[in-house]
């Protein structure tokens, strides 16, 4: 039943997009929702490994990036359409997902996440070298007329919703199977997990190839977003650290977090983008993130779960 | 080893164990039969941690085979050996922390446990046998150090075990709580499974196992009953040292 | 294109190159390879020692290494300041693993972030007199923007492997990573060691940024490279192994001067990660592994 209703939500989330898009608000505000649902994709996906199973990712861009290269490849090769761009985007990642899962066998904690950091580089100085998609030049995409809505911006807009939806229902639904339990098992203690039955070599290769096929899902639209794209943008650290600091800040236990936290502090910093600077609301991110780690660390579900006990 | 093959449960055939240069273990031969009290002990470094290691599938052996209910399980992954019956307990207890204690148990009985004994239903009998019901709701850190041995316990139940491998289960409890555990695990070797204790408390070794097994330097020095193994001067030079 | 001299150069720049990264590489050596705290923020600190060289230098015209060694007592105190709060955060509750590194990692990106903010994001330099002048070696130049801090480098590894070998406090840094409770016997207190052990290794790393502006100029996104080669020099010499680091440190330096001059620079910064990779994947403990 629950499910159910999950899923209704959902279509009623896509459905209020729909409405948004008949408003004909402010052009912006597309643009400005784009980069908010996109955080949203990143952190759930993200959470799925940090959260979940426990292993901190410091490679979102590498996994953001190659879905926005991927796309940027098979529109070269082949003019593949967007649908195409997104599910291939989504799968490479995967791969690469299922490529640091097996990493776990040899590597915990720590080891782990600076692993993932190093992947990032030097993916990044491949691309550099890369001249097919742009190379250190970047790439420049002549984007057709948008087929439907009447705009790119809008469009896209409205294919971010769809993908946020799916993305967090699906999260949802893992946290609550016995795969989710099987994970905070595993996150709470690998040994004592896989000794009570628990196969915990699977689940987290479940949990990196997930959670890289769904960081590469939100990449592979960025070329159509930006119309032109550069390593040092697609592989940009601001992902990293939004991937970390918004569950961080939601709560990375349950699947609400990382859209509570993706939600305030993606708006948070759109809205300083404009008002104040580019730098200093990244500024605030860093702060922000610190201080919740330091003295909420369960972010702000965890604050509203102690407030509702009192 | 003229003992009937009938009854063995847990076959452990000439294994070895190495850690860079270091042999951990020389080719350990043990049989446990279905039903029984072990006692494994020997002095620190001897190798009891590590063969229940192997035993348990926590680490892969260098040579020899492992066979449970006649089935070699040597290349098995840990998880699998439990859903097997194999259950080992920690020395130092291992809880899912950001579980409630009920919640505990439902791990190793939705992943280990026949199909059957789902619930909550279940876990909280478990929980009722051992005496820690009434914390069901809380979280492991605000159990106390025996409660914590209990839960650990529990939770090797909640993944009903046929061979229960209990790593130091009493190492610094009172004298009351070692009885209290003691009188854990007889209740459930009378139900039907099959108990290894390491143990460092002589006391509690000798008085719950049948049969006692002693480790020193990575290999099997004697066997006997506990009256055997008090009275074994190799036993004692091991302990003492010469 | 290939010339036996290039390659020589290459090879004795690359060795100069290792003493600084030996240098830049201490810090973490300590914090990391000894007390288990996953400082990733370190090379954040070792860019905000450049920076500090480079304020002093373009306002009083202040040698960058002499300032760095005067900078040093204050980057102790807020290593100590940031240990502190890191111990009270987590480390008391048994959380340091996940939130720890989130919080290393909040504080690098703060650091780089106002250090932009700051001094925007264009290479910043500074001047000194030996900066600019080499000697010449038998058709091998040996440049003194990179000897100096190459001496430098070593002469720290030096001092801090006598700090750790000779002195109380360093036999002590030495215990915490073994055996607390010995310590706490010894009558030394474990958090206390670890809070002069941290202040050491910001203050290493403040000194080394001094090094680092001496050698090349500097944005503060270069943090970023140095995640990758401080972790990659400090894992491959074997975590917390002084001399380890040393030789480690030459390995990348070499191998990445060679990588330069063969494929070109921008190959340079994936030996680092690659290497770092390969390590983790294939040997964790190290090459000089306890």
């Amino acid at each position: 039943m629950k499910t159910v209703r999950a899923f209704l939500v959902g279509v009623a989330l896509i459905g209020l997009g729909l409405l948004l898009v008949g408003l004909r608000v402010n052009p912006y505000a597309y643009f400005a929702g784009y980069v908010v649902l996109q955080y949203v994709i990143i952190a759930t996906a993200w959470n799925v490994l940090g959260g979940y199973a426990g292993y901190v990712n410091f490679g979102t861009p590498a996994f953001f990036a190659l879905g926005a290269y991927t796309a940027i490849f098979l529109i070269e090769a082949f003019g593949a359409p967007l649908p195409v761009l997104i599910l291939a985007g989504g799968l490479v990642a995967g791969l690469l997902g299922l490529g640091i899962g097996y990493l776990t066998l040899r590597l915990k904690g720590v080891f782990f996440s600076i692993a993932t950091f190093a992947l990032s580089v030097v993916l990044q100085t491949l691309i550099i070298n890369w001249d097919y998609v742009g190379g250190a030049k970047g790439y420049t995409l002549i984007r057709p007329p948008a087929p439907f809505f009447g705009s790119w911006a809008i469009l896209l807009f409205m294919v971010m919703v769809g993908l946020a939806v799916v993305t967090v229902l699906v999260a949802r639904s893992v946290e609550r199977s016995w795969i989710g339990r099987g994970l905070a098992a595993l996150r709470d203690n690998e040994e004592a997990a896989e000794c009570m039955g628990v196969p915990t070599l699977r689940l987290k290769l479940f949990a990196t190839t997930l959670s890289g096929f769904f960081l590469g899902v939100a990449g592979a639209p960025f070329p159509y977003y930006v119309t032109y794209v550069e390593p040092s943008s697609a592989f940009d650290l601001n992902y990293a650290v939004n991937a970390l600091a918004m569950p961080m800040i939601g709560g990375t236990t349950t699947w609400i977090g990382p859209v509570i936290g993706a939600v305030l502090l993606g708006t948070a910093q759109q809205v300083a983008t404009v008002t104040i600077s580019s730098e200093l609301n990244l500024l605030i991110v860093g702060v922000v993130l610190v201080l919740f780690v330091v003295l909420a660390p369960e972010g702000i579900v965890g604050l509203v779960r102690r407030l509702r006990h009192r | 080893m003229s003992r009937p093959m009938a009854d063995t449960l847990l076959e452990i055939d000439a294994i070895s164990k190495r850690f860079g240069g270091f042999l951990a273990l020389d080719r350990v031969s043990l049989r446990v039969r279905a039903g029984e009290r072990l006692g494994l002990i020997g002095p620190n470094g001897s190798g009891k941690t590590t063969l229940i290691n192997c035993v348990s599938g926590a680490l892969p052996t260098d040579g020899g085979r492992i066979l449970f209910e006649g089935r070699d399980i040597t290349a098995l992954p840990a998880h699998q050996r439990t859903r097997l019956g194999i259950v080992r307990s920690f020395q130092i207890p291992k809880p899912f922390t950001s579980m409630t204690v009920l919640e505990n148990l439902g791990i190793p009985l939705e992943y280990a446990a026949p199909a059957r004994s789902h619930g909550a239903a279940a876990a909280l009998d478990i929980l009722r046998a051992i005496g820690l019901d009434a914390k069901a709701q809380l979280r492991p850190t605000g159990l106390t150090q025996i409660e914590m041995r209990k839960l650990e316990l529990a939770r090797a139940m909640a993944a009903r075990p046929k061979l229960l491998i209990s790593d130091e289960a009493m190492a610094g409890l009172s004298s009351a709580e070692v009885d209290d555990i003691l009188a854990i695990l007889f209740r459930l070797n009378e139900s039907g499974i099959t108990i290894i204790m390491i143990e460092h408390i002589m006391r509690a070794v000798m008085r719950f196992s049948q049969r006692v097994v002693v480790l020193d330097a990575g290999t099997r020095i004697a066997e006997g009953t506990p009256e055997e193994i008090v009275r074994n001067p190799a036993v004692e030079k091991a302990y003492l040292g010469e | 294109m290939f010339s036996w001299d290039l390659l020589a150069n290459a090879i004795v720049a690359g060795i100069l190159l290792g003493g600084f990264y030996a240098a830049v590489s201490l810090g973490v050596s300590l914090t990391f390879g000894l007390l288990d705290v996953v400082n990733i923020a370190h090379p954040a600190f070792v860019i905000l020692g450049a920076y500090v060289a480079y304020m002093m230098n373009s306002s009083f015209g202040l040698d960058p290494i002499l300032t760095g060694v005067l900078f040093t007592p204050l980057f102790y105190a807020v290593g100590a300041g940031v240990y502190r709060i890191y111990y009270s955060s987590f480390e008391r509750r048994g959380e340091e693993s996940l939130r720890g590194l989130v919080f290393f990692f909040g504080l690098l990106f703060i650091i780089e972030v106002a250090l932009s903010l700051k001094y925007g994001v264009d290479y910043r330099m500074v001047e000194a007199a030996y900066i600019g002048k080499s000697i010449d070696l038998g058709g091998v130049g040996i440049a003194f923007r990179l000897l100096v801090p190459c001496v430098v480098g070593l002469a720290m590894t030096l001092a801090l492997y006598l700090f750790l070998s000779r002195t109380f406090y360093g036999r002590a840094v030495m215990g915490v990573s073994q055996d607390q409770v010995a310590l706490r016997l010894m009558g030394a207190n474990p958090v206390r060691i670890k809070t002069i052990a941290f202040g050491i290794g910001i203050a290493a790393a403040s000194l080394s940024g001094a090094l680092l502006i001496t050698i090349s100029p500097v944005v503060p996104s270069t943090d970023r490279d140095y995640i990758g080669r401080v972790f990659a020099i400090t894992v491959l010499g074997g975590l917390g192994s002084i001399g380890g680091t040393l030789v480690a440190s030459i390995i990348l330096g070499v191998a990445e001067s060679l990588m330069a001059t063969l494929f070109g620079p921008s190959w340079s910064l994936a030996v680092s990660f690659g290497i770092l990779l390969l390590a983790l994947a294939v040997r964790p403990a190290g090459l000089f592994g306890r």
